[in-house]
């Protein structure tokens, strides 16, 4: 086992690990942060995805003592983030959930998106999504709410 | 779905870093993005006693600009590269190519330097580099070499590096001239791995050219033919298209399907220099 010290949603903490733990798995089992899903392991799905240092990372993908000294954000943390208001209400509206399995990667990838990208069109979405299954096949309701997330962020000044 | 134990070691010194992996062999895994090594290691594929996280050499993060050359640092990852962070981006082409690898999430942790150190035969930055005349800048415990990339990769996950080296970075040469370049890259997926890769670059307007394949045989390939045609301002189709088959031929065997993917992926490679 090994000592490590991170931010996790803003808050430093630590714990013990052993290397082999991913950071899915050390998120999950030992923070018991639960909105972190996990589909394939082996990075096929996305449903896993968080930031790390702010980029979009798939959790599954990266060793918890690989993270040492950064901050890592799970949806957890972001209830009261702007960017994830409007994602959470277009989500609804749009019916951009099924089964929900996908929903927390997909949020955390929507929300990478808009912060790369103004008003990005379907297409860009699409793109921008190809890293993410959901195997409800629910994506045009998933492309339409971030769409309609991205027109409405980019009306307003960004913060 | 889980790795099977290991050892961890984080090493702040390329000579501790090189200390460590040629002290054991094949049971010791080079970590750098992980994008590559943890699907193994979840997939249990890989089964390394001690995994030596490269992630901490500051020497590895180099990106400069002199002279000649444009040093990318091993660590640099698809994403700075997508993101136009090198200080000369070859006219758009490792921006190009850096966007179209994986997904911006595995972009953000996979490094150039991890990518040619596995050496995956449907791999991008071998091949780019290979186009570009990069030169691999190699560590280890007697000191440092420097090898072109064409000669650095073997074969199918084979490079030349022995257990105790590590790429540093890459030198990539300036060209001298404005860099006409075309890719392009035929993967069933966007994310997924490709079925063919092509690079065509030539400096200036009837400069030198080189034309490379790479997702078709057990490492990238020179086509020299085509490189000759591209030089000489070659337009006709159908010269294009013997050129490409002369120097695909090995790699196609008699496969008329392969053929016709390795033709397409050159010629629209080779077609993108033309309209530049």
């Amino acid at each position: 086992m090994k000592s490590l010290t991170l931010q996790l949603n803003g808050s430093k903490v630590t714990h013990e690990v052993e290397p082999r733990q991913t950071l899915a798995d050390f998120l999950r089992e030992q923070c018991r942060l639960t909105a972190t899903h996990l589909g394939c392991e082996h990075g096929a799905c996305g449903a896993c995805t968080v930031a790390v240092d702010g980029q979009a990372t798939r959790s599954c993908l990266r060793l918890a003592i690989m993270c040492e000294g950064q901050s890592v954000q799970t949806l957890e943390g972001l209830d009261d983030d702007p960017t994830m208001e409007v994602l959470r209400r277009h989500f609804h509206q749009s019916h951009a959930l099924q089964c929900g399995f996908c929903t927390p990667g997909m949020l955390m990838m929507a929300r990478d998106i808009l912060s790369r990208m103004t008003n990005p069109n379907a297409q860009t979405v699409r793109d921008q999504l190809s890293g993410q299954i959901c195997r409800c096949t629910g994506y045009s309701g998933i492309v339409t709410a971030i769409v309609a997330a991205g027109r409405e962020l980019g009306r307003a000044p960004q913060a | 779905m889980k790795a099977a134990a290991f050892d961890y070691a984080a090493p702040k010194t390329l000579a501790e870093a090189s200390a460590l992996l040629g002290s054991n062999g094949a049971a010791t895994a080079a970590l750098a993005g992980g994008q590559s090594l943890l699907p193994m290691l979840n997939l249990r594929l890989a089964l390394p006693d001690l995994v030596v996280d490269l992630g901490r050499l500051e020497e590895l993060k180099e990106i400069a600009a002199t002279r000649t050359n444009i040093r990318v640092g091993a660590l640099t990852t698809h994403a700075a590269i997508e993101d136009g962070k090198l200080p000369e981006t070859f006219g758009g082409l490792m921006q190009k190519v850096a966007s179209n690898i994986s997904y911006r999430a595995v972009r953000n942790h996979g490094t150039i330097g991890g990518s040619v150190a596995l050496a995956d035969p449907a791999s991008d930055w071998s091949g780019c580099l290979m186009a570009l005349g990069a030169q691999v800048r190699i560590a280890g415990r007697k000191g440092t070499r420097s090898q072109p990339i064409g000669e650095f990769v073997l074969g199918q996950y084979s490079t030349s590096l022995a257990a105790d080296e590590i790429i540093v970075g890459f030198d990539v040469p300036r060209p001298d001239a404005a860099l006409r370049w075309g890719s392009f890259k035929v993967v069933r997926k966007s994310g997924a791995f490709a079925n063919s890769i092509a690079f065509a670059v030539s400096h200036g307007r009837g400069g030198p050219a080189v034309v490379v394949l790479a997702a078709a045989a057990d490492r990238p390939c020179l086509l020299p033919a085509v490189a000759e045609r591209i030089q000489a301002g070659e337009k006709s189709e159908d010269v294009l298209r013997g050129a490409i088959a002369q120097d695909v031929k090995d790699v196609t065997k008699d496969d008329s399907y392969l053929m016709r993917l390795h033709t397409s992926t050159v010629l629209r490679a080779v077609r993108e220099v033309e309209a530049k």
